[in-house]
């Protein structure tokens, strides 16, 4: 044996000692920094050792802001075996730069096409699956039942019957809808709606992939829905300058009486001092009949990364994630549904009434910051606001969007 | 033998001299060429390209500045930046009145001198959190007080026209404290003699100020400058904090304008914020060679 050889010998015996070492062990990166995620986390990791004893889970949970940086540092540095983030085109990034693990298998295995069929979509890039999703959210309109219940307002179901209950709180001196638009992201939802209603899914998915121009009259006409809110002041003053959780106490208090938002809004609405029988969720009301009704779900998934160093254990993992009953009770933490259409419908009635519009949508849009380009989101939803406060700007915004999609989609 | 170590030892002295600064510069620009200079030289390559951090890298040339001279947002961030350079040199007026106000002996006067100084000593995040507080609508003492004023609800974070303005004057809070520092120990050192003779002169008042204390405070009034425009030009906390560029873009700079390109979640471009670092380079050098050549001729000449 010569010298090199040895080496050789050598190196591959450490190179097996140190797999042998690593196998049975899986590094997790999430970013669960809040309470609630934090604990389903927990749960989800103890059951998954407990029906997998002979894996442990290494979790590092990161700052939920800072993580979206931190990833594309440990995706190329130090890849984790098992990572969190986001469907749709917020994961295009790094499925293209090739840093994310085809993961079709662990869906063909488990039958997960049928069970997360709602989030298929949504997973799929190029014909293949890059993650496995775990939960979703509704967003509606919450509204403040008894403040509708004093003015006699029913809940709208078609825009003119918004429009109409808009006009009469207006006239009692309330605001018909609260909104903080200073991280922007809120109008996203707004814009998402509005254009599910007018144009619809297909549509949503042609534009946020870049392949409308913003000069197109279909988005135009969007926009002209939105202002017939925007120029009576249907929207609270001054939305730019608070965040989401700012707006609620203009809902608590009276003064506002609808908020198109997240689920997850309803938790800091009974927080803020609402009781549960005050408010009431809506879904976003029909614009155009011939339309299917679309709605926003935006989801949360877990991927492997290309560069993982135990993909076998990884993919146990993500089949676990993706069985009925581990999505049962993580989401029965989170406050949040299940994508798998097998596990059990929540108790709670805000989720009841969104698991039910989201099962028979016609399809589910991620958002306009999930869907979109990251740069072109930011430079629409910036274009958006200015919208909300400058309605009669909207040729200039639009122009200024359809230049940057030009680019952003070169 | 004996003639030749001699020789040998003269031979090497001056050797000595000449490696002993070296040697002990050598940490110091060691960490100056890798933490300094070599982001500089990357920043200007990476500029010329097209870059997501995370793929291949290609070259485009001028590509990024031709881009960067058709953004309006970087004519936005170029004209705030320009209204944050003059206005923030009112903190040095201003930490002068301060310091000229507190250089007296009373009893207690450190405690104010101290208080007077908080403002720079807490972090630039919390100076900012205070401030949108101080204007947020509806509950901040400003725009409640402007309510009762004008009868008109001002949100001030929220409004274009008023935004850059906002942020500034919160920048001012912590530069005037700082410019203040400066003065109170420049007027520690004032020589009492020329203000005697001043005085026996007649020198009063404004005059005194002006002829007499202003010009002992030179050095004192130089750094603070440097120091002041140097900051008006990094100013990226405080619209961070307060707007993150907002409402729609109005309170962008060249600082904030650039981590967002290339760090934040919506941007990663890396070429183009590179681009927008070397033009942001490039105007500070403007200044930075302006104070450099001015302080060497200042120690040429004494």
């Amino acid at each position: 044996m010569t010298p090199i050889r040895k080496l050789g010998g050598f190196a591959l015996s450490l190179a097996l000692l140190s797999t042998s070492a690593l196998a049975g062990e899986i590094v997790l990166n999430s970013d669960q920094s809040d309470p609630a995620p934090k604990k389903a986390m927990e749960e989800l990791i103890a059951d998954f050792q407990e029906a997998h004893p002979d894996i442990t889970v290494k979790w590092n949970n990161f700052d939920h802001e800072g993580y979206k940086s931190a990833i594309r540092n440990f995706l190329t540095a130090n890849p984790p075996d098992v990572a969190a983030w986001y469907a749709g085109n917020r994961m295009k990034p790094f499925v293209d730069a090739g840093l994310f693990e085809d993961v079709s298998d662990v869906w063909e295995e488990n039958g997960l096409n049928e069970e997360l069929k709602s989030a298929a979509a949504s997973m799929t890039i190029d014909g293949k699956k890059w993650g496995v999703p775990y939960t979703y959210y509704q967003w509606g309109i919450y509204y403040r039942k008894d403040i509708f219940e004093e003015q006699g307002i029913e809940p709208p179901k078609t825009w003119d019957e918004l429009l109409a209950a808009s006009a009469k709180l207006k006239e009692a001196g309330i605001t018909p809808f609260t909104i903080g638009t200073k991280a922007l992201w809120p109008t996203g939802g707004w814009f998402d709606y509005l254009n599910l209603r007018v144009n619809g899914y297909e549509f949503h998915m042609d534009l946020t992939s870049g392949e409308v121009p913003y000069t197109d009259p279909r988005v135009k006409a969007v926009f002209e829905k939105w202002a017939e809110l925007v120029e009576p002041g249907y929207f609270i003053e001054n939305h730019a300058a608070i965040d989401w959780q700012d707006a609620i106490p203009h809902l608590v208090q009276g003064k506002a009486a609808m908020y198109l938002m997240g689920n997850f809004a309803v938790a800091t609405m009974k927080d803020g001092g609402l009781e549960e029988d005050q408010i009431g969720f809506l879904q976003f009301p029909q614009i155009n009949p011939d339309i299917p009704m679309s709605e926003e779900a935006p989801t949360d998934t877990f991927h492997i990364p290309a560069g993982a160093k135990n993909k076998e254990d990884a993919k146990k993992f993500l089949a676990y994630l993706a069985s009925p009953e581990a999505q049962t009770k993580m989401n029965k933490t989170l406050g949040q549904l299940p994508v798998n259409n097998k596990a059990e419908k929540p108790e709670d009635p805000f989720l009841e009434a969104g698991f039910e519009m989201l099962s028979e949508a016609h399809a589910l849009a991620q958002f306009y910051d999930r869907d979109a380009a990251a740069e072109m989101a930011k430079a629409g939803m910036e274009g958006f606001q200015e919208f909300m406060v400058k309605p009669d700007k909207v040729d200039d915004i639009l122009e200024r969007l359809e230049k940057i999609r030009a680019r952003v989609y070169k | 033998m004996t003639e030749a170590v001699y020789q040998k030892r003269v031979s090497r002295r001056p050797n000595r001299l000449k490696l002993a600064p070296w040697l002990f510069l050598a940490p110091g620009l060691l960490m100056f060429l890798i933490y300094v200079l070599v982001p500089i030289v990357e920043s200007f390559w990476i500029s010329f390209h097209d870059w997501d951090g995370l793929g291949a890298m290609s070259w485009i040339g001028m590509g990024n500045y031709i881009e960067l001279l058709d953004d309006d947002t970087f004519y936005v961030s170029l004209w705030n930046n320009l209204l944050w350079l003059v206005l923030y040199l009112l903190s040095i007026p201003a930490g002068l009145a301060v310091a000229l106000f507190l250089n007296q002996n009373v009893a207690g006067i450190r405690i104010y001198k101290s208080m007077f100084f908080f403002p720079f000593v807490i972090s630039q995040v919390v100076v900012g959190l205070i401030f949108t507080w101080f204007y947020a609508p509806g509950f901040g003492p400003l725009s409640v007080f402007l309510e009762w004023l004008t009868g008109d609800e001002i949100a001030i974070l929220a409004d274009e026209r008023y935004v850059t303005y906002g942020i500034i004057l919160a920048g001012l809070w912590p530069q005037t404290a700082y410019c203040m520092i400066l003065y109170l120990a420049g007027l520690n050192n004032i020589n009492s003699e020329q203000v005697e003779a001043a005085r026996m002169d007649g020198a009063k008042g404004f005059s005194m100020l002006w002829h007499v204390i202003l010009p002992q405070l030179r050095p004192a009034t130089f750094i603070a400058l440097v120091v002041t425009v140097i900051g008006s030009l990094r100013s990226f906390d405080l619209v961070s904090i307060m707007t993150a560029g907002g409402p729609y873009g109005s309170s962008q700079v060249l600082s904030y304008f650039m981590y967002e390109q290339a760090l934040s979640e919506y941007g990663y471009r890396m070429g183009y914020g590179a681009a927008i670092a070397v033009v942001l380079f490039l105007i500070m050098m403007v200044f930075i060679t302006f104070f450099i050549t001015r302080m060497l001729n200042q120690e040429r000449n004494t």
